[in-house]
């Protein structure tokens, strides 16, 4: 198959090669990604080892799991004590909350179903009437155009929705407010992109003279975006660029982007260890309050505790901090017994440096 | 969870199409959200086909990027071609 090229490691090395010759030789150089993908592909293939020492790739608030806030996982687990059956993602089943994670509601008797896809639980529904069924629909733009497409056709009514939701733009514009956070350009999320397009990132170039390479996911996609950033910096430019034109056209994917909009409204929303961040997330639109689970059950838990003691994710979520700068990192807290987000999410940063060699032999500059 | 991973539609069937991943795994994809015909490849995030992936497009993405690699620091004009 022709991604494969993608992966081809003379290729890769030639890069590597035209990276070290382009990059600054003395000034720090902190390129920005926001992407769960990207930081496994970089993680996974030492992409970070291949760089000057001068130059590293920090990793941002890229994991739909990590950042919902604790107060939309107690709604949740919530629902599902009161008796529906919670229907999620895999690794939001583990996401804690205030008091518990899903499974840990599970373990007090709740009815918690791991599926695949959103059609999963429109199916369920479909199949037993009788019981009610909660989607926790959590996800960036890739993920929320299924949730708004199978609520646009109006499933059963014994399914209705925890909309958690989020987009990632005003997260990047959030991380270029942080004053202490130096960031030199960013990589943009491809699939993301796959659906909102190119348009929305105009604003960090444009706005903030920010570098902007959108890129896919094979390690040859990361390496060339990394180039692409690095030139940009030595020319003194500010442009946005799309390395992943096989998939990210300008105007993105119009059909799920419709989609989107006739079944979600922007509004502020809670990033767990973030706060608030403005027209960053989703909700039902009016048409649609009938299948909003916060109305079904009455739950509106507006606080929670987004942090355990101890634990450094939302310091490692802005890349302000490595996971190996975490004091529990890999020791409370490890992939088998995870004490903060970002060691739940598949895409969390912590899971990712615990699972690959890239825990174990931190590049730092 | 962003993860999105190419398939090749095998079949269709309305809304639905049977994907191959390669590997044996075949499964199903809600294909509503793209414009994608039988053999054309998609990438599946969550059970929806959110992008046709352009063969073409890669293709041309590593010639180029091959040719400007191989060219001297002089040449690299090529590049704003990308």
């Amino acid at each position: 198959m022709l991604w494969k090229d993608f992966k081809d490691p003379q290729l890769a090395r030639r890069i590597t090669e035209k990276i070290r010759e382009i990059a600054p030789k003395r000034d720090i150089i902190k390129i920005c990604h926001v992407c769960g993908t990207h930081e496994w592909t970089i993680s996974h293939y030492g992409i970070r080892s291949l760089l000057p020492e001068n130059v590293d790739v920090i990793a941002g608030p890229g994991c739909p799991v990590c950042i919902v806030p604790a107060s939309e996982v107690d709604e949740a687990v919530e629902t599902a004590l009161r008796g529906a059956t919670l229907v999620c993602f895999g690794d939001a089943a583990r996401v804690p909350g205030s008091q518990m994670s899903p499974i840990e509601a599970k373990a007090k008797g709740a009815d918690l179903r791991i599926v695949y896809s959103v059609i999963d639980a429109v199916k369920m529904a479909e199949r037993e009437p009788n019981r009610d069924f909660v989607f926790f629909a959590i996800g960036f733009e890739t993920t929320a155009p299924s949730t708004a497409s199978e609520i646009l056709k109006r499933p059963p009514r014994n399914l209705s929705f925890l909309v958690s939701h989020r987009l990632i733009p005003p997260a990047m514009e959030l991380m270029l407010g942080i004053g202490d956070l130096q960031i030199d350009a960013f990589i943009a999320p491809g699939h993301v992109s796959t659906v909102i397009g190119l348009e929305p990132y105009e604003i960090f170039p444009k706005v903030y003279r920010m570098p902007t390479i959108v890129a896919g996911f094979e390690p040859i996609d990361v390496l060339l975006a990394i180039y692409m950033a690095l030139r940009q910096i030595r020319n003194r430019t500010a442009t946005l660029e799309n390395e992943y034109r096989r998939a990210v056209k300008w105007e993105g994917n119009v059909k799920a982007r419709e989609l989107m909009r006739r079944a979600f409204k922007v509004i502020s929303g809670n990033w767990r260890g973030l706060g608030r961040i403005p027209d960053s997330a989703l909700t039902l639109r009016e048409e649609y309050l009938e299948y909003d689970a916060h109305k079904k059950y009455g739950i509106r838990i507006k606080r929670g505790r987004d942090i355990p003691p101890g634990c450094r994710c939302h310091l490692v979520m802005i890349g302000k901090i490595k996971p190996t700068e975490c004091p529990l990192f890999m020791k409370a807290c490890t992939p088998q017994k995870p004490i903060g987000s970002c060691m739940v999410g598949i895409e969390g940063t912590c899971r990712i440096w615990a699972l690959t060699t890239q825990g174990s032999n931190p590049k730092s500059i | 969870m962003c993860l999105a991973v190419p398939a090749r539609i095998i079949e269709i069937n309305g809304d639905l199409a049977k994907v191959d991943f390669g590997g044996g795994v075949i499964r199903e994809a809600n294909i509503s959200l793209v414009d994608a015909r039988i053999g054309d490849y998609v990438l599946v995030h969550a059970g929806y086909a959110i992008q046709v992936l352009d063969k073409e497009e890669a293709e041309e993405t590593l010639r180029l990027w091959r040719e400007i690699l191989e060219a001297e620091e002089g040449r690299e004009n090529a590049l704003e071609r990308l």
